[in-house]
C-alpha cells in the first residue's frame, strides 16, 4: 500500500463511520440546546427504529423506496449525469403501476399484476426520465434544470388526473379507489408470520428491491453498457473517441435511471396505500441523491445508507412521539447533519486518518 | 357477520363513553401536512385543543406528519397508549383512519373535512359553500369594476368547494360579474407560498379586478398584502383575517374549525359523544362572515342587510347553495 492510501475497510467502513458519528455529535449537541436528554433521543431514535419488530418494518418499508431512487440516482452519475428528478419520476411511475392495477385487480390474483405493475412502473418513469435525457444528448440543455423542471410538471399532471380523472365521484381526498385484493402487493406480517412485522406496511417490495440491487451491479461492472456507462461518465470526451456514442448513452442511461424510480411506487402504491394518492413519493426522490451520494454509488452503499436513512425516518417519527418538544422540523434537522457530515464533509476526516495509518505503517514496517 | 360487529363495536362505543371515559381523558390531535403552526386551517384545531385544555386544564398529546406513511403510524401509536378521543385534520388523513378506527373500536376518533362511515367515528364537515357564498355576495356589491377574483391553493374537490360558493353568491347580487379565478400550485408549497400568492393577486387587479377572495392557507396573507398595498381589497378565510390590514380587508370567510374542534373534546369529556356525520354551515354557525370594527367602514347599511337577508334565506332553504361534491362540477 502505498502512502497516502487507505485500506479499502477504512475508506468505506472507517470514514463513514466516523462521519456518522460526528454528524450524531452535533445533533446532540442541539438537542442539549433545546433542552432535551440527548441519550435519552438516541434511545428513542434507536429503539424507535429496531427495538421491535414493527419499527423494524417500517424501517424496512423506507428503506425500500429510498433503495430504489438512490439507485435511479447512481446509475445516472455513473454516466456523469445529475439525475435531479428521482422524484417526479417515481410520482408519474407510480400512476403506471396504478393504472395496471386498476385495470387488472378485480380479475386476476395479485401475482399476475405485479409483473405487469412493474412494467407499468419502469415504463412511466422511464418515460418520464426520456425527454430531460434527450434534451440533454441532442440540444445540450442541462439535466439538473431540465429534470427539476418535469418534478413540477409531473405533479402538476398528477393533481389534475387525481382530482378530475381518478378520483371516485363524491368523495374529498384527490386519490384514486382502493385497489382489490388483485393489485395489493402481501406485507410481509402476512407472509413471515412467524416475525411479528407488527402493523407494519414492509412488504414484497423489499426483495424486489434487493434484486433490482443485484441486477444494478451485473448492469454496471458486468456488461459492456455499463462499462460504456462508467467510461462515459469518467471521460466523455475519451469513450466517444473510443466509439462510445454520447446521445446514446446519455438517452438510455436516463431511461434506465427513470425506470429505477419508477419502481418506487410498488413499494408505496401497490404494497402500502393500495391506492394512487397526492404527494406519495414524499421527498424519497431527494433522498436517493444523498443515499447514492453516501453509497458510493455501489448497490451494497446504497443499501447500507438506505437502511441509515430508514432508520432516521422511523426512528425520528417515534422520536418526535416520545418527546413532543423535539419536533418534526428537529428530525429534518438531524437528517440535514447526517447528510452534511456524510456528503458535502466526507473528506473531512480523511487527511488525519490517512496520517495515522501512515505513520502506523511505517511503524510496523520498521518492527 | 358484519352487522354483528358492527353492533358489538356500538355498544361497546355507548359502553366506553359511560365508563372508561371518565376516569383516563387523555385526547390527541394529528395534524396533517402544514402542521401545527401553518396560520390556517391545521392551527385552527389546534386552538380549538388549546381552548379546550385553558377551560379545562387537561392536557392533549400531538402529533405533525410529515410523511403519508406516518398517518397511520401516528393513529395507531396513539391508540395504542390508550389515548381517547383521537381527532385527525384534514381529508387526506380519512383512509388511514378507516384502517386504525376498525382495529381499535373502542376508541373515539374523529375527523375533520371527510367522511369515514364507521360506529366510533365522528365526521365533521363544513359546508364551505354557503360562507363563500356570502363573501361572494359582499365582494359583488362592492366591486366598481365588476370584476372580482379568487386565489385557491391547489386544484382539489375541497378548494373547487370554496370557489364555485363565492362565483354563486357574486352572481347571485350580479349576474353579468366576471370572476378571475387562479390556483396557486400543484404540490404542497401551494399552502405556504405568499410571495406567489401576491403576484397572482396582483396580475388578478392587473386584469381589472378590484377584490380578491383566497383559500390557500399561508399564502393568502400575500394576497392580502398585495390587495393592501395596491388599494385593493382582498377576502380572507378560516379564521378571522380582518385584522392583518384594517380597511384592506372586505371581510373573511370564517370556517370554525377551532369550534368544531373544541366541541368535540367537550362532548367527549362531559359523555356526549356521538358518532356520525355532522355537517356545520350557516345555520350550525359553522361557517359565517366576520363583521368586526376593522372592516366596519367597507361594509355599508345596504351590504349588511343584503348579506343578511342572504343568510336566512339559505337557512330557510329558500335560496340553495350548490354543493360541488353532489355532482362534482360547478354550474357558476
Amino acid at each position: 500500500m502505498s502512502k497516502g492510501q487507505l485500506p479499502r475497510w477504512v475508506d468505506y467502513g472507517v470514514l463513514p463511520a466516523l462521519n456518522l458519528l460526528a454528524a450524531f455529535i452535533i445533533s446532540g449537541l442541539v438537542v442539549v440546546v433545546i433542552g432535551e436528554d440527548p441519550f435519552e433521543a438516541v434511545k428513542w431514535l434507536v429503539w424507535g427504529a429496531l427495538g421491535y419488530g414493527e419499527g423494524i418494518g417500517y424501517t424496512l418499508y423506507y428503506a425500500t423506496n429510498f433503495i430504489f431512487t438512490g439507485l435511479a440516482v447512481a446509475v445516472a452519475f455513473h454516466a456523469g449525469l445529475f439525475n435531479i428528478g428521482g422524484e417526479g419520476q417515481a410520482y408519474v411511475g407510480g400512476l403506471g403501476i396504478a393504472l395496471v392495477c386498476l385495470a387488472m385487480d378485480r380479475f386476476v390474483p395479485w401475482w399476475v399484476t405485479f409483473p405487469f405493475a412493474i412494467i407499468g412502473g419502469a415504463v412511466f418513469g422511464a418515460a418520464w426520465a426520456f425527454i430531460p435525457g434527450y434534451l440533454q444528448a441532442k440540444r445540450g440543455s442541462h439535466i439538473v434544470i431540465t429534470t427539476i423542471m418535469f418534478n413540477f410538471i409531473a405533479s402538476a399532471l398528477m393533481v389534475y388526473l387525481l382530482s378530475n380523472i381518478l378520483i371516485p365521484q363524491g368523495t374529498m381526498s384527490p386519490s384514486s379507489r382502493n385497489f382489490e385484493a388483485g393489485g395489493q402487493l402481501p406485507l410481509l406480517r402476512n407472509v413471515f408470520t412467524s416475525f411479528d412485522f407488527g402493523q407494519s406496511p414492509v412488504n414484497l417490495a423489499f426483495f424486489l428491491a434487493l434484486a433490482v440491487c443485484v441486477v444494478v451491479w451485473l448492469l454496471i461492472w458486468h456488461t459492456k453498457l455499463g462499462y460504456e456507462i462508467r467510461s462515459f461518465g469518467a471521460n466523455p470526451d475519451a469513450a466517444a473517441y473510443a466509439g462510445i456514442s454520447p446521445v446514446r448513452i446519455t438517452v438510455v442511461t436516463m431511461l434506465i435511471s427513470g425506470a429505477l424510480a419508477g419502481l418506487m411506487g410498488i413499494n408505496v402504491v401497490m404494497g402500502e396505500q393500495t391506492r394512487l394518492l397526492l404527494d406519495f413519493a414524499g421527498g424519497a426522490g431527494f433522498v436517493g441523491i444523498a443515499v447514492a451520494l453516501m453509497g458510493r454509488g455501489h448497490p451494497i452503499g446504497i443499501i447500507l445508507a438506505s437502511m441509515l436513512f430508514g432508520l432516521l425516518y422511523q426512528g425520528g417519527a417515534e422520536l418526535a412521539f416520545e418527546i413532543p418538544t423535539i419536533s418534526r422540523d428537529m428530525i429534518v434537522v438531524i437528517q440535514a447533519l447526517v447528510i452534511l457530515f456524510a456528503g458535502a464533509l466526507e473528506h473531512m476526516f480523511r487527511p488525519a486518518v490517512v496520517a495515522f495509518f501512515d505513520r502506523f505503517s511505517s511503524s510496523t514496517a520498521e518492527a | 357477520m358484519k352487522t354483528t360487529t358492527i353492533l358489538g363495536a356500538v355498544a361497546l362505543a355507548a359502553v366506553m363513553t359511560t365508563g372508561a371515559m371518565a376516569e383516563t381523558f387523555k385526547p390527541a390531535v394529528v395534524y396533517d401536512f402544514g402542521g401545527r403552526n401553518d396560520r390556517s386551517f391545521n392551527e385552527a384545531a389546534y386552538k380549538g385543543a388549546l381552548q379546550f385544555e385553558e377551560r379545562t386544564g387537561i392536557k392533549f398529546r400531538d402529533f405533525e406528519i410529515q410523511n403519508p406513511s406516518q398517518r397511520e403510524q401516528a393513529l395507531r401509536n396513539f391508540a395504542r397508549r390508550g389515548l381517547d378521543p383521537i381527532i385527525t385534520i384534514g381529508f387526506a388523513q380519512a383512509a388511514a383512519l378507516e384502517k386504525v378506527a376498525k382495529e381499535f373500536p373502542d376508541t373515539h376518533f374523529a375527523i375533520v373535512d371527510s367522511v369515514v362511515d364507521l360506529p366510533n367515528v365522528r365526521s365533521i364537515v363544513f359546508k364551505e359553500g354557503e360562507g363563500s357564498f356570502l363573501v361572494g355576495l359582499l365582494a359583488a356589491m362592492s366591486t366598481e369594476s365588476d370584476t372580482i377574483g379568487f386565489v385557491g391553493g391547489m386544484d382539489i374537490p375541497l378548494i373547487r368547494k370554496f370557489a364555485c360558493g363565492y362565483k354563486q353568491g357574486a352572481k347571485y347580487a350580479k349576474p353579468d360579474i366576471e370572476i378571475i379565478e387562479n390556483m396557486t400550485g400543484t404540490t404542497g408549497a401551494a399552502w405556504t407560498d405568499p410571495l406567489k400568492g401576491g403576484e397572482l393577486a396582483r396580475s388578478q387587479f392587473a386584469r381589472g379586478a378590484d377584490v380578491v377572495f383566497h383559500a390557500a392557507g399561508l399564502t393568502g396573507t400575500g394576497v392580502l398584502q398585495a390587495a393592501a398595498d395596491e388599494g385593493k381589497l382582498g377576502i380572507g378565510v378560516d379564521s378571522n383575517q380582518n385584522h392583518l390590514h384594517p380597511g384592506s380587508v372586505l371581510t373573511s370567510m370564517i370556517k370554525a374549525v377551532d369550534v368544531a374542534v373544541d366541541k368535540t373534546l367537550t362532548d367527549a369529556k362531559e359523555g356526549k359523544w356521538t358518532s356520525g356525520v355532522e355537517v356545520l354551515g350557516l345555520a350550525e354557525n359553522g361557517v359565517s362572515w366576520s363583521y368586526d370594527e376593522y372592516n366596519k367602514p367597507l361594509i355599508t347599511a345596504e351590504m349588511q342587510s343584503a348579506v343578511e337577508q342572504a343568510k336566512m334565506d339559505i337557512i330557510s332553504g329558500k335560496v340553495e347553495v350548490h354543493d360541488y361534491m353532489v355532482d362534482s362540477t360547478c354550474p357558476f
